[in-house]
């Protein structure tokens, strides 16, 4: 008997992933937003880190919020593997096992978790625990299969990041967290429900309830006015505490001016108008969402320099 | 018949081993700079050098 067999079925040979398959199983383009917010959390609270333990914290966050996405890419792999946007991640795709998938997410979630806290503090550590939790049960094995409302409240779970880079450098939770918290909780929804009008997914045949399909397009639309009127007091309150400044506020008031004018335009348009002009407006207002957050916490930012250079100081403002 | 010395399947595990060790090596650059950053902003580090040493008391005032 030969050792050599020329008939073996390569459909049967086990997956041989690459590393850059592992990389995909953990949301790059999450983790980069991830990376954004963390660390505009961590440069705008009122003292300050060695810059490697900052370096630390902000990897350590991105790790933690990557190992929630393997997590759910292992939860969901039924229903992605279904959808055609999803069907080509690892697990659908059979480049990686799923059980290889639980096991990094378990793995590099206990990693971030420690050395969160090790590097940094207890809360900052148990906050990504719990933004861990959130997003893979709380979020992926419950709420995103029962309720309309999953984007909502599985929102929480993006909107940790911030809270979680001010909680590393301060050890404590204060109203400007809360604040920042609850721009991207406020945000999310009218970014993604923007999305999915355009984005006809086959949620349907996936079995998930998404807005457009349980509650009709009609109610969706009204559904991103009113968070969009929702938010807009939100990201003008945070310009009023202690991280915000002139800066922010002219940065909030236009962004939440046009975002707020483009909310407006999705709630009147019909969907024989919106077919017609193939989704203009709504997919305007998709991208306008995504500058919408990235100029607040870039605003943030600017503010935080200032404030470090001393700079209003110099030109008289603010005492 | 003639093996390929270097087949898709390699090209994947190579990428794989490579990415792995410098992930490890990454980490391992980071728990040092951590290890260095913590010792230096911890403050002058004392004992007590088998001897009773009343200066590192706390003080009463």
């Amino acid at each position: 008997m030969s050792d050599i067999r020329a008939d073996i079925d390569t459909a049967t040979v086990p997956a041989e992933p690459g590393f850059g398959d592992y990389v995909v199983l953990l949301k790059p383009r999450v983790m980069s937003l991830v990376v954004f917010t963390a660390l505009a959390g961590l440069l705008v609270a009122p003292v300050s880190l060695h810059p490697v333990e900052a370096l630390a914290a902000v990897i350590f966050i991105a790790l933690g919020a990557g190992a929630s996405g393997a997590l759910n890419m292992w939860w969901d792999a039924d229903i992605d593997r279904v959808m055609r946007r999803t069907a080509r991640r690892p697990i659908p795709a059979g480049r990686v096992e799923p059980g290889e998938a639980l096991g990094l997410g378990l793995a590099l979630s206990g990693i971030a978790v420690v050395m969160l806290g090790l590097a940094t503090n207890l809360l900052a550590a148990g906050l990504l625990a719990f933004t861990i939790f959130f997003y893979a049960v709380v979020y992926s094995m419950w709420l995103k299969r029962s309720t309309p409302q999953n984007i909502v409240i599985g929102g929480a779970a993006g909107a940790f990041p911030p809270m979680i880079g001010w909680a590393a450098v301060t050890g404590s939770v204060g109203i400007e967290a809360w604040l920042m918290f609850a721009l991207i909780f406020m945000w999310t929804p009218p970014h993604f429900w923007a999305l999915a009008l355009f984005m006809k997914e086959d949620y349907s045949n996936a079995r998930v309830p998404m807005l457009t399909v349980t509650h009709g397009r009609r109610v969706t639309r009204a559904h991103v006015l009113a968070y969009t009127v929702a938010l807009v007091p939100v990201a003008i309150a945070a310009g009023f505490t202690s991280i915000g400044g002139p800066v922010y506020l002219a940065a909030a008031v236009v962004m939440n001016a046009l975002f707020l004018r483009g909310a407006w335009a999705i709630w009147r348009r019909s969907e024989a108008q919106a077919e017609a002009d193939g989704y203009r407006t709504e997919k305007q207002v998709f991208k306008l969402s995504l500058y919408y957050l990235f100029v607040h916490f870039s605003a943030l930012m600017v503010e935080a320099a200032l404030r470090a250079t001393n700079a209003y100081a110099l030109i008289g403002f603010g005492g | 018949m003639t093996i390929r010395a270097t087949h898709e399947i390699h090209k994947r595990r190579f990428s794989r081993n490579l990415g792995v060790g410098v992930t490890l090596v990454a980490f391992i650059v980071l728990v040092f700079g951590l290890t260095i950053a913590k010792v230096q902003s911890g403050g002058t580090i004392q004992a007590y050098d088998h001897t009773y040493r009343p200066a590192l008391l706390p003080q009463d005032d």
